[in-house]
């Protein structure tokens, strides 16, 4: 009895020993509910059998409510998160403000030279890599090919907005419900704004000059504006000051759309199963006004690390994991190269296999495009293609968003909705000290 | 003395009253249905969306990608935690204001009820901070806490209407029997106010399950309840009505359930006192 009870006790002292040399780190990833980051929970099994001493808790939640969260829990220095999923927007922000832990000792293995210039530029604050991107994308032409050799047009790699509203006007048949263009109408600073901001560049219009003053009271956003509400009136579908980047889609998907001017990651939706054109669908750059700037943005969701996390090692690790080479192949080699993260390496876009992906060089091309350092004509003093990345841009841009929306909906008109869109970011950007 | 009513106000009555529920629940009878169909379907139009094959499959899919069970219990915990914990201070609290009140009792009424006309997002930094040093953050019991003062005001207000119905002699009565103040208040008072306490339970446990804001501000894994599990399927790029409804109609089944049982209970707690 007495050695059954030494034995069990020794059993126990052991198993308590070997627990404790596997203790667990529990990490908190905060993250958004995209395919790709969902994609990703789901391979998480190679990750455990990699490091089996790390624990990874998901918090997903909708973009919005993710973004206030994590923002309250950085700004306080909550803890609550390890890593967080963040965009090319707050990043510079945030990264100035040191909030983030910079990511220069990630392993060899991760090779920052392979990552795309124009997505690491838009994540790197004075020469520090602050968060490591997990997908990049720019935005591009859809277009249905049936209907454009149908009106007899070809569309050009690199069209022009005059080109778009040909093919728009060629296409459009509302007595079948079919509208030549489908464009972001719904208000929001990452919504209508990421849009009309984008397209305002190539027509060269800016947010601000170099000393923070409005632009919007200047000719180039008149006519930005004015070719927007003319597309959208004749070409467009109704209700379009509702429509964001899913109603767009399922728009697009159902056939009611001859183009489609959106988010490069919206090509494998579109080819996709629950895609009624799947295989009738064709891409070109964004448009352009030959003023030197095309009409497509650059956005990245990245990995990166709040300055209060107490487990910056394991999150570190979790983020060379999510990021580097190995996972692009991991990916590939279990749901296909289409479903792998696009944009953000370069080896990525070396790679044969890869190249038979129906939308992957007009990615590149769309993503090279950008320049987020230099996004206008007229040069600017802040970085950014479809935002500033100034912490005031969230307010203002989606109150500009709402005047934009209102003017589409025809409850304002063009002028007085650029009247009251200089007047609404004069008075934000004196109050927030920029103009004295 | 009745009323007549002729057959035809009967029925006109009675096709209205019908069409207005119809049109307050065709929310979530929407909803039910789009969980039933695949993302590609559930975008259609209402016809087109009935016709299409159904599916469980995002009922199947919301199951693999979350913990439900995790935060169904979480909302339990909470709902029920805060409720009871509210109670335990409303009941005496109401009792005062009731049966002894002062000359300030209706100020501090007023008082207590105008905190919830302030917008919860105005304290939220202060809250968090809070939180955050007494290490409450994304615990149940610092949502048991907040859940009940944020509720407090409406359950004292919901018991101290109930208690004003109850006659002041009968414990008055049971003062001249000898009874001490916790007898009063637990023997007499409360059988008396059974159903009133009963309504305000329900509502605050309805209250409780769909708070929010505080839910998601406060919480990350280990005590996110289902108002987190409905947001985790919300998608900027991407369809997501069905997983999205599917995961609301899992969400709001509980509480539906529990509610269809005791909607006797809730109309007759709610109406207590209406008549003399």
């Amino acid at each position: 009895m007495t050695v059954t009870l030494r034995a069990l006790l020794g059993a126990s002292a052991l198993l308590a020993l070997s627990g404790a040399a596997m203790a667990e780190t529990e990490i908190t990833v905060a993250t958004v509910n995209n395919g790709d980051m969902v994609r990703m929970q789901g391979l998480m099994d190679d990750f455990y059998k990699k490091h089996p001493d790390i624990k990874v808790n998901w918090v997903t939640l909708e973009e919005n409510v993710l973004r206030q969260k994590v923002t309250t829990d950085i700004a306080t220095k909550g803890g609550q998160f390890d890593v967080l999923t963040i965009g090319t927007y707050e990043v510079p922000i945030w990264g100035k403000q040191g909030w983030l832990v910079p990511l220069d000792d990630l392993p060899a293995s991760y090779d920052k030279a392979d990552l795309l210039p124009a997505i690491a530029g838009g994540l790197t604050v004075d020469g520090h890599l602050m968060a490591s991107p997990f997908y990049g994308e720019s935005s591009m032409v859809m277009y249905r090919t049936d209907l454009m050799e149908k009106a007899g047009l070809k569309m050009p790699e690199k069209p022009t907005w005059d080109d778009i509203k040909k093919a728009a006007a060629a296409m459009t048949d509302k007595s079948k419900e079919q509208y030549g263009i489908c464009l972001r109408g719904k208000a929001g600073w990452g919504e209508n704004m990421a849009f009309l901001t984008a397209m305002s560049n190539s027509f060269g219009a800016r947010w601000f000059d170099e000393n923070w003053k409005p632009q919007f009271d200047q000719a180039a956003w008149h006519d930005t504006l004015a070719f927007y509400l003319d597309l959208m009136t004749n070409y467009g579908p109704p209700g379009a000051s509702n429509n964001g980047f899913n109603e767009n889609l399922a728009l697009f998907q159902q056939g009611h759309c001859g183009m489609w001017i959106d988010a490069t990651v919206a090509a494998s939706f579109v080819t996709g199963k629950d895609s009624t054109v799947a295989d009738k669908v064709g891409f070109a750059l964004a448009p352009d006004m030959g003023k030197g700037k095309r009409g497509n943005w650059l956005w990245a969701w990245a990995l990166a690390i709040p300055a209060g996390s107490q487990k910056v090692d394991a999150a570190k690790t979790f983020i060379d994991w999510a990021t580097n080479k190995d996972y692009l192949a991991l990916v590939a080699s279990k749901e296909g190269w289409a479903n792998v993260p696009p944009g953000t390496r370069t080896s990525l876009y070396a790679n044969p296999e890869y190249a038979k992906v129906p939308f992957a060089k007009m990615t590149l091309d769309s993503i090279n495009s950008a320049d987020p350092t230099h996004p206008t004509v007229d040069p600017v003093p802040y970085v950014g293609v479809q935002f500033a990345a100034i912490p005031e841009f969230q307010g203002i841009g989606t109150q500009v968003g709402q005047i934009f929306s209102a003017v589409l909906a025809g409850t304002t008109s063009l002028e007085d909705g650029l009247k009251q869109a200089q007047d609404s970011t004069t008075a934000a950007m004196t109050k927030a000290g920029y103009i004295k | 003395m009745a009323r007549r009513v002729s057959n035809g106000q009967k029925a006109l009555t009675t096709v209205l009253a019908w069409a207005v529920g119809l049109l307050i629940f065709f929310p979530i009878l929407w909803t039910v249905l789009m969980s039933f169909h695949a993302e590609g379907d559930a975008i259609k139009s209402p016809f087109e969306m009935l016709s299409s094959p159904w599916t469980l499959a995002s009922y199947g899919e919301v199951q693999e990608r979350s913990n439900y069970t995790l935060h169904f219990f979480n909302s339990v915990v909470i709902s029920v935690g805060s409720t009871v914990l509210a109670l335990v201070i409303a009941i005496p609290g109401a009792w005062a204001m009731a049966f002894v009140p002062g000359r300030k009792t209706k100020d501090l009424l007023m008082w207590m009820l105008s905190t919830k006309m302030m917008p919860a997002v105005g304290v939220l930094i202060p809250m968090y901070l809070g939180f955050k040093n007494l290490g409450l953050l994304d615990t149940r019991t610092g949502l048991v806490i907040i859940m009940t003062l944020i509720n407090l005001p409406i359950i004292i207000w919901m018991l101290y209407t109930y208690f004003k119905e109850i006659p002041g002699e009968i414990l008055e009565a049971a003062r001249m029997d000898g009874a001490s103040l916790r007898s009063e208040i637990i023997h007499v008072l409360t059988p008396m106010a059974v159903p009133g306490i009963a309504s305000t339970v329900l509502l605050n446990i309805i209250l409780a399950w769909n708070e929010a804001f505080w839910t998601l501000q406060l919480t990350t894994h280990n005590a996110a309840p289902l108002t987190t599990f409905i947001a985790s399927y919300s998608s900027p790029e991407g369809l997501f009505y069905a997983k999205l409804s599917a995961a609301s109609t899992m969400a709001i089944a509980p509480i539906l359930i529990m509610g269809w049982f005791s909607q006797k209970q809730l109309v007759r707690g709610l109406t207590f006192g209406a008549v003399k």
